[in-house]
């Protein structure tokens, strides 16, 4: 397996992965839907690597050395984009960001002419984020690079899922079996479409808790093209027996567009608090993708409560997306 | 012109109930003489195309597509409208007023006709507007648009949301015995929709369109239609839900008819898969269930007539993120094949797809128009000739039209148009 040498640490790659970084076959990761167990396997297996690498005093290794990296963010974002950040440098990439506002997308330039653009600077690697879902699909299909979606619409937001099972999976073992609940806006929420990928593909049992305005009406008919899971819209039979209590950050103009009718009423039938979190497993583990509006979605006693690893997530992200950098373009040369 | 003896076709011509071989004999732009087995014309001195192992039908009818002429030229004209429409075997096409500026006056009635005359390849009926600039505010002059040719009135791309203005849109209609065509989409429900709402929207994240934001439309105008007696023509129905509305509707009594279009009868929304801005289009591609209750509604007669509700745009407009890609797929030149492919299945016979292409559109537009959709002596000579078995690749870079935004491109088809004529004259030949 790999070997990296600097400063005289040594990285070593986990050989117990079914499948093998020379094996890889996605040169983009635009979202779990294709994706194997082993595969999401083998991205936790490195990510493990990448979190002994950040321990050292000395959190660098050179295996991105000469790679150019490229943000292109659409929308706000401060964790993902500072953790893809981190993860590129810890690998040694170049790395460069840039922000919608100021550049000339604010001027019309369209968005495969960005990407060319950037690509013409060099870009080996663009992570992507924008508000329309398929944006990365289509940059995809426009330049040479890798596309890494950190984040599209209401589609997905695939290493956000990684470091949720590199996070469930670090707490209890493995994935696999795992009862996980997802409460809140699932209609509108990436990252609960990616889990539910992601989940499914690992052998988890998902649980939904939505109100059935933030309900995504295919959900409700499973077929061949998404994955089936539990709706159940009673919070409390949701969280009853669960390992993972995922709260979904919920949009405030969700109120404003009519789709629930108050902030009161939403708190008093989805929130996640102290007593409904009794229901779940004594060592149920509390996930939200962040950022939280504390009081609402959740209590700020459970957002900060013994079974959170809200932060512990933040921590993980960077290690996961450090995983899927070196499997996009830390085994080429550059 | 030397008259034109089509030899030994397979006719089929729903409008006499004739399914059999036989010859056309053309003379002066119409059809001179008909004649089944091995009958000859009456008269010598004629070129002859031969017919064998081809189907002769009446040219084909149209009663939506998009022409974009005025005012979006880098879309479409009408001299490349009219030529994708003779490659499609189309020989009279109706063209919806969402132009810029709208068909909402006698001025731009006249200069669509006047440029159908002068560059057209085949006979173009303009619809007017319902409301003035398909604002859904006020009336248009639908009487002034009907006595310069208007062949109906619609705001197409636009449902006319208010009710009471529709009523009166129906009520006033009743003066012209022109129908009343009705994009029906209950646009407040369809908000920021970019394709059918279910479970593929739901894996893609995109909004959805309900079948309910066009199934409630279809039933107020429905009910609207009853109220007034108007002739109601509702546009590309595409839900099994809008087909059990029209048939129930038809069933006591109302004035209404409909179309469907040939990709909602043949493509289903996991098309949008991989988010294909070519695949987008309004209403959206639905699904299977979809697709069977409307193939029941055509043979029913639920479902009148197929039009394509061609709709061109450039590449540019469609190469972009999916929400931000215009409604439409560019469709004449490849719908008839697109349909071959229903009866290669055996979900319909020829004939009748032959019929909801030519007699029954005819009969929506009425008499006006002289003869149209039919082989009958005396009727202008617009005629397609159908190789069946003819198999061939869609290619978007060869078509005629300017929007080359097709979601078949690259698809395999079986049965294509060979030749066209148009009052007599050979507009398409392959």
């Amino acid at each position: 397996m790999t070997t990296w040498h600097e400063d005289g640490s040594t990285l070593v790659l986990p050989p117990k992965a079914a499948v093998t970084a020379s094996a890889w076959r996605h040169h983009h990761i635009l979202d779990l839907d294709d994706f194997t167990a082993d595969e999401i396997e083998l991205v936790l297996h490195i990510a493990d690597s990448m979190k002994e690498v950040l321990a050292r005093p000395v959190k660098k290794v050179p295996a991105l050395r000469g790679r150019t990296v490229m943000t292109l963010f659409y929308e706000n974002s401060t964790r993902t984009r500072l953790s893809f950040e981190l993860a590129a440098k810890s690998l040694s990439a170049d790395v460069s960001n840039l922000t919608a506002s100021a550049s000339s997308i604010t001027k019309g330039e369209s968005l495969i002419d960005t990407l060319l653009t950037l690509e013409s600077l060099g870009a080996d690697v663009v992570i992507m984020r924008h508000p329309q879902s398929g944006a990365p699909n289509l940059a995809a299909q426009h330049i040479k690079g890798s596309v890494i979606n950190a984040g599209d619409g209401w589609h997905a937001h695939p290493s956000q899922a990684l470091l949720d099972m590199y996070t469930m999976k670090a707490h209890k073992g493995a994935v696999k079996g795992l009862k996980v609940t997802i409460i809140g806006d699932t209609k509108h929420s990436r990252v609960s479409r990616s889990n539910i990928w992601g989940l499914t593909i690992m052998g988890a049992e998902v649980t939904v808790c939505s109100p059935p305005t933030l309900l995504p009406v295919g959900l409700r008919e499973p077929g061949d093209n998404f994955p089936r899971v539990r709706i159940e819209p009673d919070i409390n039979k949701a969280i009853a027996g669960a390992d993972v209590v995922m709260v979904l950050r919920l949009q405030l103009e969700r109120m404003q567009t009519g789709l629930l009718p108050s902030m009161r009423e939403y708190i008093q039938i989805y929130q996640v608090n102290e007593e409904r979190l009794k229901l779940a497993k004594p060592d149920a583990l509390v996930m939200h993708p962040g950022p939280m509006n504390e009081g609402l979605e959740i209590s700020s006693g459970v957002a900060h409560g013994s079974q959170s690893v809200v932060n512990e997530q933040v921590t993980n992200g960077v290690a996961v997306r450090m995983a899927l950098l070196y499997l996009l373009a830390g085994g080429k040369k550059a | 012109m030397k008259p034109i003896l089509i030899k030994g076709a397979h006719i089929v011509d729903p409008s006499q109930k004739l399914n059999a071989v036989g010859s056309i004999l053309i003379e002066e732009g119409k059809i001179a003489w008909l004649g089944t087995g091995n009958q000859k014309p009456p008269t010598d001195g004629y070129e002859v195309l031969d017919g064998k192992n081809l189907i002769a039908a009446p040219g084909f009818i149209d009663l939506h597509c998009h022409l974009r002429d005025p005012g979006q030229e880098g879309k479409e004209t009408i001299a490349t409208g009219t030529k994708a429409a003779a490659n499609g075997g189309f020989t009279t096409i109706c063209c919806m007023p969402n132009t810029e500026p709208a068909i909402d006056n006698r001025a731009i009635i006249d200069y669509v006709k006047n440029k159908a005359a002068s560059e057209g390849a085949v006979r173009v009926l303009p619809i007017g507007c319902i409301t003035r600039g398909r604002k859904g505010e006020a009336l248009a002059d639908m009487g002034e648009m009907a006595a310069a040719g208007a062949a109906a009135f619609s705001d197409d791309g636009n449902p006319v949301m208010n009710s009471r203005l529709m009523r009166q849109a129906l009520d006033y209609s009743l003066a012209f015995g022109l129908p009343v065509i009705e994009h029906c989409e209950d646009k407040v429900l369809a908000e920021n929709g970019q394709m059918n709402e279910g479970i593929i929207s739901t894996r893609l994240g995109l909004q959805g369109i309900p079948a309910a934001a066009e199934e409630s439309m279809v039933a107020r105008d429905i009910a609207l239609a009853e109220l007034t007696g108007a002739h109601l023509h509702i546009a590309h129905v595409s839900t099994a839900g809008s087909v059990e509305l029209v048939r129930a509707g038809k069933k006591r009594g109302v004035q209404v008819t409909c179309e469907v279009t040939p990709h909602h009868l043949t493509l289903t929304e996991e098309k949008v898969m991989g988010y294909d801005t070519n695949a987008k289009v309004n209403p959206p591609l639905r699904t299977q269930k979809d697709i069977e209750a409307l193939i029941a509604g055509l043979k029913d007669g639920t479902i009148d007539a197929i039009a394509t509700d061609h709709a061109p745009h450039t590449a540019l407009a469609k190469s972009c993120e999916f929400a931000f890609a215009p409604f439409g797929i560019s469709i004449l030149e490849t719908a008839f094949g697109m349909l071959m492919g229903l009866v290669n299945s055996g979900k319909i016979d020829l004939e009748l797809l032959i019929s909801k292409m030519t007699r029954e559109p005819a009969a929506i537009l009425g008499a006006r128009w002289g003869k149209l959709g039919t082989l009958e002596v005396d009727s202008p000579a617009d005629i397609v000739l159908i190789d069946p078995d003819k198999e061939w690749t869609v290619d978007a870079a060869t078509f005629a039209s300017k929007g080359h935004n097709t979601p078949l491109n690259g698809a395999k088809l079986k049965g294509k148009v060979v030749t066209t004529i148009y009052q007599g004259k050979i507009v398409f030949r392959e």
